[in-house]
């Protein structure tokens, strides 16, 4: 099964508006994908608290439709 | 809903073993990338770990997910804390924090953080 990165982009920028969000297919089969998002909604929080807000945002895609998708976060620098 | 048992049985399993990873096959016989990727990190800072193999068991592989809130295998656990899966893991032993994260929390490794 696969899903298209333009809905993984829209559904993590509807729980968090302010994410840059970059996204790879890493081997061009729509099922492995790593995404790099950026959102000032992760300040403060431990990176297991940042990747749970992403899963949530993917609203239980994660681990079923979505078979790999490797995670980085970070907060922007101004932020 | 987790079968109470499931949940008992990690807090077991986590609380009484100092480092413990929950995978996809055994540390000798990985069944997953992601998995095996885990393991050659650990062995790499010579950390003693016990592996938890979840496709043996189809209760653990779902009451697992339940009881970190995250998604998917594998998970590691450092003195009954959740510290993160495959991508988390990695991160922190390329820049050296999972080195630190073992030594103070008294984990021993055989290679200096």
């Amino acid at each position: 099964m696969a899903m298209d990165a333009g809905t993984i982009e829209r559904l993590i920028r509807d729980t968090l508006p302010d994410a840059r969000v970059s996204i790879e297919d890493l081997r061009g089969d729509g099922d492995h994908y790593a995404a790099h998002v950026v959102s000032s909604a992760f300040k403060g929080k431990t990176r297991v608290q940042q990747h749970q807000m992403v899963y949530q945002a993917l609203q239980g895609r994660m681990g079923n439709e979505l078979h790999a998708l490797a995670l980085q976060t970070s907060v922007p620098d101004d932020a | 809903m987790t079968d109470p048992n499931v949940a008992d049985r990690i807090k077991r399993d986590v609380t009484d073993n100092d480092v413990v990873l929950f995978m996809k096959g055994t540390p000798v016989f990985p069944q997953c990338g992601f998995s095996a990727a885990v393991v050659q990190v650990l062995t790499h800072l010579g950390v003693k770990f016990k592996g938890i193999d979840v496709l043996a068991d189809p209760s653990l592989r779902q009451g697992i997910k339940e009881f970190s809130s995250w998604p998917t295998i594998p998970q590691l656990y450092v003195k009954g804390e959740f510290v993160g899966g495959c991508d988390i893991i990695r991160e922190m032993y390329e820049s050296g924090e999972l080195g630190e994260l073992l030594s103070t929390r008294g984990v021993a490794t055989t290679q200096a953080a």
